[in-house]
């Protein structure tokens, strides 16, 4: 019996703001004041509040350290440990009260959230299968192989109105119905972890602090088709999560959770690790299959669909990390308890990796149905240094920007798609007045540009030429009828390309083409930047009647391009500036401009 | 893993171990005054008494915790306990053998040791 747990973040996030040295150095102390037996010391997933990592909470009191440096914890030993201080210096700032500390849960950052998928990230230890057992784990596989057919556990996913968390959003049950359908020898149920939108993390999160809950779910998945493989297809550069992935399925095994006879019945079942090498097309069905299979990942026509004819030529569902987090809970608490979450056509929560411009950069999971503003200005915190919101990117390269007219529409699948983006996998990126709209777009472009496979000419070429007007207009030389043309091809790349790579890469110039066209606008007949971000049409200027010649700018400019004495107004050679905005920075009365 | 019952046992194991980190809520609270004093009177072995005995009897929502100098440091170790919807009790000169004496008469029967308390040592 331990009288006290402290959890220490094992998140990526965390770990690359070294919560591995604190876990170290946190074990040393606590052996060294003798408090080994009495202190649980637990290596957990993900929190959540990524920005003020690394986390570390203390239980029973539910202590909340905030930014934790290796060179703290002794005095969390020595203090709250030993003598049971709170170290308030190092609470999260929402969390101190006068003479207590606020349960995290009131804290505007958890207070709107509801934490399906991400339920034991943060809460148990990965790494213990008996951790995940005690909060009900493998609870809902028993009750499906002992209790129900395979039909009814379709039935229950189904009328739970669980969609597809990847991206499009296809029904889960649907999906799983039609494989069942399919009479085969042998068939498989897939796990799609090959997260490729920049910026979304909740999928590696989840694998990360709970990869139990995936484990289950694939084996409740394969009692409901009648499969008896899985694999996961999880990309090398995740080596946390699929370091964990495997610690989970070998205790599995060893529980006899997969293997043969599980709960003493005829059900057979076993997972397996493909590793991905992180190519963003093999986050597409088809390609992923492919890639599994040994080969190279391209996409390949639909139908037949997966369902009918995928991995190996058989009948194989393939779900997302997040999609099934939700499964075990669905069977456990009901098609009622799921569907009664959310609004009319999308059901449950969502988790989205929030970054960019916004103070609480992490992982927040709300119900369907949370509008936009709710969480940007209030789970999020809002924008820093008082500046004012201007879009946010949901959907990654395949969706779009939505700009402030829209902050008040309830997030689901379909709304989204109504105001010209999409879901996707759940990265929301927030952007202030300061980004330029058409170098987002370009910056997407160039991803998919990158990344797009090659196997057919509409996104092959296409994306290409798209991002040579983009970059021509960025430049300040494209003209208005390279708007209308872009237009025109981001149509002819959405209907003739092969896969969901290309058919959606458009999606980031077509949004900021309807919401920020004034910008595009001013770029072509202004040769204005409004945002001042694109280099080539901008200045740097220095106002006369703010500069005091105090020569700071002029040692800072790595090229020479300043000009002036000791006291007098300085100035800027635009022919030689190379507008790396270093005088900018350093300046300290604001005299330095640009436009 | 061949039956429900087997993975109900490691659950109900495991469960026991993990509870703590739910809200504290309307858990009992024992707090031990671990200040300098506290601890010169010997208030770690009281302490880690309290833990083995709730974990032996397996109790639930019943949580330890330490506490600074409550400011009557000659009574020390000194030991509050604090049940929702009661008034605190405070024990004093606590041993390891007092406190075990203090699970089973005041935690699980709810009897207040009355011999124990700071009212009975200041007669």
């Amino acid at each position: 019996m331990y009288r006290s747990h402290v959890l220490i973040c094992g998140g990526t996030g965390c770990t690359s703001s070294n919560s591995g040295k604190i876990l170290e150095v946190m074990k040393e102390e606590v052996a060294k004041a003798g408090l080994t037996d009495e202190i649980n010391i637990v290596h957990t997933g993900c929190f959540g509040l990524c920005a003020l990592g690394p986390i570390m909470v203390v239980y029973p009191e539910g202590a909340f350290y905030s930014m934790v440096r290796p060179e703290d914890v002794p005095e969390i030993v020595q203090e709250h440990l030993l003598k049971g201080r709170i170290v308030k210096r190092l609470l999260y700032q929402e969390t101190v009260q006068e003479d207590t500390i606020k349960s995290l849960n009131e804290t505007d950052f958890y207070k709107k959230q509801m934490r399906l998928a991400l339920r034991n990230c943060g809460v148990i230890n990965p790494e213990v299968i008996d951790e995940y057992i005690a909060y009900d784990g493998y609870q809902a596989l028993a009750k499906c192989v002992t209790e129900m057919t395979p039909e009814e556990v379709i039935k229950v996913v189904l009328d739970s109105g669980l969609r597809g968390r990847g991206g499009a959003g296809f029904p889960t049950g649907r999906k799983w119905s039609l494989a069942a359908a399919n009479k085969a020898d042998q068939k498989y149920v897939c796990c799609n972890a090959d997260e490729g939108d920049p910026g979304a993390f909740m999928d590696r999160s989840v694998l990360e602090g709970d990869p139990h809950s995936v484990i289950e779910a694939m084996a409740i998945a394969g009692y409901a088709i009648g499969a008896t493989q899985g694999y996961v297809y999880v990309r090398a550069e995740y080596p946390i999560a699929v370091q964990r992935l495997r610690i989970a399925i070998d205790q599995a095994r060893e529980y006899g959770l997969l293997g043969k006879n599980i709960f003493g019945t005829d059900f057979c079942f076993d997972v397996d690790i493909r590793l991905g090498a992180g190519a963003f097309v093999c986050g597409e069905e088809t390609a992923l299959m492919t890639s599994i299979e040994g080969k190279r990942g391209e996409p390949h026509p639909r139908p037949p669909f997966p369902a009918v004819k995928g991995l190996f030529g058989k009948p194989t569902i393939l779900n997302n990390v997040e999609t099934y987090a939700n499964i075990p809970q669905i069977i456990l608490k009901g098609a009622e308890w799921f569907s009664s979450i959310g609004t009319e056509k999308s059901k449950g929560t969502k988790v989205f990796a929030v970054g960019g411009k916004i103070h609480n950069t992490g992982l927040v999971e709300v119900p369907m149905g949370t509008t936009l503003r709710e969480i940007v200005e209030e789970i999020g915190g809002g924008i820093p240094n008082g500046k004012k919101f201007k879009a946010a990117q949901t959907g990654g390269p395949s969706g779009g920007c939505i700009p402030a007219q829209h902050l008040d529409v309830p997030i689901d699948y379909d709304n989204l798609i109504a105001i010209g983006s999409m879901m996707g996998s759940g990265g929301l990126i927030v952007m202030d007045e300061d980004t330029c709209m058409v170098d987002i777009a370009k910056f997407f472009l160039e991803f998919t540009v990158d990344e797009s496979c090659g196997k057919c000419t509409p996104c092959r070429v296409g994306t290409k030429r798209l991002y040579e007007m983009l970059d021509k207009i960025t430049k300040g030389e494209g003209t208005l009828e390279d708007i209308d043309k872009m237009e025109e091809l981001c149509y002819h790349i959405k209907n003739n390309s092969l896969c969901g790579l290309g058919q959606t890469a458009p999606n980031p110039v077509l949004s900021t083409l309807q919401y920020f066209r004034d910008e595009y606008i001013a770029h072509v007949k202004d040769k204005t930047c409004p945002a001042h971000v694109c280099k080539s049409l901008l200045q740097y200027y220095i106002d006369p009647d703010k500069c005091r010649g105090c020569t700071l700018c002029a040692r800072q400019c790595p090229v020479g391009a300043i000009d002036g004495k000791v006291k007098e107004v300085h100035k800027i050679n635009t022919d030689r500036c190379v507008k790396c905005g270093a005088c900018m920075e350093k300046c300290r009365f604001g005299a330095i401009i640009k436009k | 893993m061949k039956s429900l019952a087997e993975l109900q046992a490691i659950k109900e194991r495991a469960q026991s171990r993990i509870q703590m980190r739910e809200e504290m809520g309307d858990d009992t609270r024992i707090v031990v005054g671990m200040a300098t004093c506290g601890i010169a009177a010997g208030a770690r072995p009281v302490l880690t008494s309290f833990v083995d005995e709730i974990g032996k009897r397996k109790l639930e929502h019943v949580v330890v915790t330490q506490t600074g100098c409550i400011g009557i440091c000659q009574y020390e170790p000194v030991v509050e306990v604090f049940v929702p919807g009661q008034e605190k009790v405070t024990y004093v000169k606590m041993t390891p053998e007092k406190a075990v004496r203090v699970v089973n008469d005041h935690i699980v029967n709810g009897n207040v040791v009355t011999e124990f308390t700071i009212g009975a040592a200041q007669k």
